[in-house]
């Protein structure tokens, strides 16, 4: 076991980023892959995180840019559980294979 | 080896470990709380790089706030206690394949590619400095991003009590 | 010539008075329309003689002739400098002329209609097409190029259309309308090549700058030079110009719209259909006159064969209709031939231009007996609801003011001194004798033809049967004179063909614009007077009383008076080659091509594309997954082409 760098946090971070591709693909109900997509912007901001260490410590700007995600991030959870409770409502269900009347 | 090595390498089989179980949990609810595990684990990798703002940041939307409003919708979808149903062989398939496959490629191209930094000196971060950089109107300063995320995420409020309101309906 | 300023008003005001009965009249006053119309035709009729006056008597000449000028020119489309089309006015004595002649029987026929229309529930419409038409003829008349004339060549066609199919609940009116468009559509192609052959060689569009290059020899002879298929470019110009107004004047064989658009009201006829709209093709070669005569004696020549052909032609067919109207069309015909081949035997110049001048007078005086003639008809056919000779007769007791009217105009379009028709036919007949014997026999012999038919005409409707024994009918007990709108015109019009040939026409109108002084010839004059005389003879003896002379001859003349009846076939020959030969050895073929190899590809491009959509619509499955695994291998197949590609 090598001392942990840069290359380490990015292992990590892709890991958990195909990770939650991984979920997001093959989960069938909605809010599991809502958490899929709560993994894989944490993957991104674990990027922000390990360049500004590693690369960038003179400067905050990865920082910034993980609060403003994680704002963003749970601006979209809300958005998106609104939008699954009243997918419920409609059909009773939240599996999104049932969820295909936007097909051709 | 030391300590902070061993740290590291438990944070990150956290990480990693919750993120796949919670997104191979036939229950919903475990998953959940597997998806716990692994920010709390990011939560603790961002105190062992000294952002111990973030860490906290981190801690309190996440774990105080998504999560929680997560497993609340678990319970409003009623569908807790079942288990899920799984993918199709065919999709699993694929998508393995792809997640594998991609990664690997990713992989590939982390360990060829030698990052070059900047060895200026590092700037303490700070919940003093954050703070100051934040909302600083000179060069660097990040008002202006603030202000449109606040807009954003009263957008989403309203947003969101629009679409989750329940229409009165005629019958 | 600031002081012609005001001519603008003149189309001017029939068109305000179009949009204003078209747009509000329609609606909100359609019962005083009729009235509006013709005010504003009286105000129009009134500036028109002013300036027609000032034009005449006030202007000075210049060495000896009256001017011509353009006002109110506007540059509307320059292609190169000096090559532009203009929008003008432009005044000589031929257009001040004409628009007192087509205000003053506008007006007439508006005034006619007050009574002839009354009770119809489109008439404010039928107003608003005649202010369109009386704009169009007038905007036509005061062109001051080839181009602005084509214009209104064409609005006057539409205005006729429009009229034409007034009663548009008859399938035979619709017919008409279409035939008479479309036949002189069609004549209108030749014209509009021809203007742009003309305009081509000669680099100009404008009426004066045309004229005076034509009097420019070695212009001309530039051009001369210049032929395709042996003939001249300039002469296939001036036919191809001359088929246009060949079709508008009904001249043969493009004369076959004129008697059916008697479809339209009797004084749409009379306005358009006789006095005004049909002359439009003389008045067409009377502009070019100058280029025909210098730069294509030959085009000349053609213009007189086909003028004296559709004269005599027209007259023969005249004499065995039996529809009043459809007898007076083949009438007016033949009297645009007598214009016609006028223009086309006269030369320029004092002497030898009396048939330039023969041939406006005669446009004059037969646009005012004319109108008057058809005016009349409409009158009887007023009373009778009747167009056929067959259910007429004997009406000289019933309508006394119609009868005289009719009289005099018969007297007059017969040639018989002193009336208007006699003096402007003997100055044709005059030009057609120093042009050619022949010329000059077929016209006297169309002119006693023409008396023959216009008397079988008044006999049969005045004379002929009593109709005292008809009081069944009802209408025969009362007076069956038509209302006093429809007289005046009467009486005004019936005034001026008797004493509208003492007018010194030589002093205003002649080919070079120097005062011509017409002989009078008394030994010449004898001729033309007998055969018309002869020809109201015959007339008499046959249809004055009832009798069973007419049918007798009829037989003796069987195949002869057929075939002149059925107006010599002309209808079916065009038939048979539309119907069988166009469509079929063209239309079908080309609509084979159209629906098969057009419509054939284009639908098999849409079938293509139907087909493929069904095989990859299955990509669409409305699966958010589907589409997320999609979205990922094409980032990852991205990211390995350009790996690949780039190192």
């Amino acid at each position: 076991m090598t001392e942990p760098g840069l290359i380490h946090v990015l292992v990590i971070s892709t890991a958990l980023f195909f990770i939650g591709i991984y979920g997001f693909l093959t989960r069938r109900n909605m809010i599991s892959m809502l958490m899929s997509v709560e993994l894989i912007l944490n993957s991104v901001n674990l990027n922000f995180i390990a360049f500004n260490k590693y690369l960038y410590a003179d400067r905050l700007d990865g920082v910034f840019f993980i609060v403003f995600n994680i704002a963003i991030a749970a601006a979209e959870a809300a958005v998106a559980i609104a939008i699954i409770i009243n997918l419920y409502r409609k059909h009773r269900s939240i599996d999104i294979e049932q969820a295909d009347s936007l097909k051709y | 080896m030391s300590i902070s090595t061993l740290i590291f390498y438990i944070l990150a089989a956290v990480i990693v470990g919750g993120g796949l179980m919670a997104v191979t949990e036939r229950k919903i609810f475990r998953s959940a709380v597997y998806l716990l595990f692994s920010l709390v684990g990011i939560a603790g990798l961002y105190f062992y790089l000294n952002y111990e703002f973030l860490a906290a940041v981190q801690i309190v939307v996440y774990v105080g706030g998504i999560v929680v409003l997560i497993i609340f919708s678990i319970f409003l979808t009623a569908e807790s206690g079942q288990d899920m149903k799984g993918p199709g062989l065919i999709r699993l398939i694929f998508s393995s394949l792809a997640c594998v496959i991609a990664f690997s490629l990713v992989y590939w191209l982390l360990s060829h590619h030698g990052f070059t930094g900047r060895n200026n000196p590092a700037v303490e971060a700070s919940t003093r400095n954050i703070g100051r950089q934040m909302l600083s109107t000179s060069d660097f300063g990040y008002i202006l991003p603030f202000e449109v995320v606040s807009i954003l995420l009263l957008a989403a409020m309203i947003g969101c009590i629009v679409i989750a309101l329940k229409l009165r309906t005629k019958t | 010539m600031t002081a012609f300023n005001t001519i603008l008003l003149i189309p001017v005001l029939p068109l305000a008075a179009f949009l204003l009965i078209a747009l509000v009249g329609r609606r909100y006053f359609p019962r005083y329309s009729g009235i509006f119309g013709s005010l504003v035709l009286l105000v129009t009729f009134a500036i028109a003689l002013q300036e027609a006056y000032s034009y005449f008597f006030e202007t000075e000449k210049i060495a000896g002739s009256y001017q011509s000028f353009v006002c109110c020119r506007l540059n509307w489309l320059e292609f190169s400098p000096g090559f532009s089309i203009d929008m003008g006015l432009l005044i000589d004595a031929n257009s001040m002329l004409m628009c007192v002649i087509v205000t003053f029987i506008s007006l007439l026929v508006h005034i006619y209609s007050l009574g002839y229309m009354k009770g119809d529930p489109r008439v404010a419409t039928y107003y608003s097409f005649l202010g369109l038409f009386t704009f169009s003829m007038l905007g036509l008349v005061l062109s001051c190029n080839i181009f602005q004339m084509y214009i209104f060549w064409e609005l006057v066609g539409v205005s006729s259309f429009l009229l034409i199919g007034y009663y548009y609940t008859k399938d035979s009116a619709v017919a008409a309308a279409k035939k008479a468009f479309i036949v002189t559509r069609f004549a209108d192609l030749g014209f509009l090549l021809g203007i742009l052959i003309l305009s081509y060689y000669t680099k100009t569009f404008d009426f004066q700058t045309l004229i005076g290059r034509a009097g420019d020899s070695s212009f001309m002879g530039s051009l001369a030079a210049q032929s395709f298929m042996g003939v001249s470019v300039l002469t296939w110009g001036l036919v191809l110009v001359f088929a246009g107004g060949a079709g508008k004047s009904a001249m043969f064989p493009l004369h076959i719209w004129l008697p059916d658009a008697m479809e339209g009201p009797t004084p749409v006829s009379a306005l358009i259909h006789a006095a005004t709209m049909v002359v439009a093709g003389v008045y067409l070669v009377l502009r070019l006159f100058p280029v025909f005569v210098f730069g294509s004696p030959a085009a000349l020549h053609l213009v007189a064969g086909v003028g004296v052909f559709t004269a005599l032609f027209a007259a023969c067919i005249a004499c065995t209709q039996t529809d009043i109207k459809r007898v007076l069309a083949y009438s007016t015909i033949s009297q645009i031939g007598f214009m016609m081949f006028s223009l086309g035997v006269s030369g320029y110049g004092s002497e030898a231009g009396l048939g330039y001048t023969a041939s406006m007078f005669h446009l004059f005086t037969h646009a005012i007996f004319k109108a008057l003639l058809f005016l009349g008809a409409g009158a009887v056919i007023h009373y009778i609801h009747s167009n056929e000779m067959g259910d007429m007769g004997g009406l000289r007791k019933h309508m006394p003011i119609t009868h005289m009217s009719f009289l005099l105009a018969c007297l007059a379009i017969s040639g018989i001194p002193p009336f208007a028709g006699f003096f402007s036919k003997e100055e044709i007949l005059l030009a057609a004798w120093h042009y050619s014997p022949l010329v000059y026999g077929l016209a006297l012999l169309t002119s006693g033809i023409t008396a023959f038919y216009m008397f079988r005409l008044y006999y049969s409707i005045f004379w002929n049967k009593s109709r005292d024994n008809q009081s069944a009918h009802g209408q025969a007990e009362h007076h069956g004179e038509a209302p006093v709108s429809m007289l005046i015109p009467l009486v005004l019009l019936a005034l001026l063909s008797a004493v509208a040939g003492f007018i010194p026409f030589g002093h205003l109108i002649s080919s070079d614009g120097k005062v011509l002084e017409s002989e009078f010839h008394v030994g010449f004059s004898v001729a033309p007077v007998l055969i018309a005389i002869g020809g109201i003879v015959f007339a008499t003896i046959l249809y004055k009383k009832e009798n069973l002379k007419p049918q007798t001859i009829t037989a003796s003349l069987k195949g002869l008076y057929t075939s002149a009846y059925r107006k010599f076939y002309i209808d079916e020959i065009y038939l048979f080659i539309t119907r069988k030969i166009i469509f079929q050895l063209v239309g079908r073929p080309a609509a084979w091509f159209d629906k098969t190899v057009v419509d054939g590809s284009v639908n098999g491009l849409a079938s293509l594309t139907a087909a493929v959509s069904e095989r990859i619509k299955g990509l669409q499955s409305g699966k958010l997954q589907d589409y997320a695994l999609y979205f990922l291998s094409a980032v990852a197949g991205c990211i390995l082409l350009f790996y690949y590609l780039w190192i």
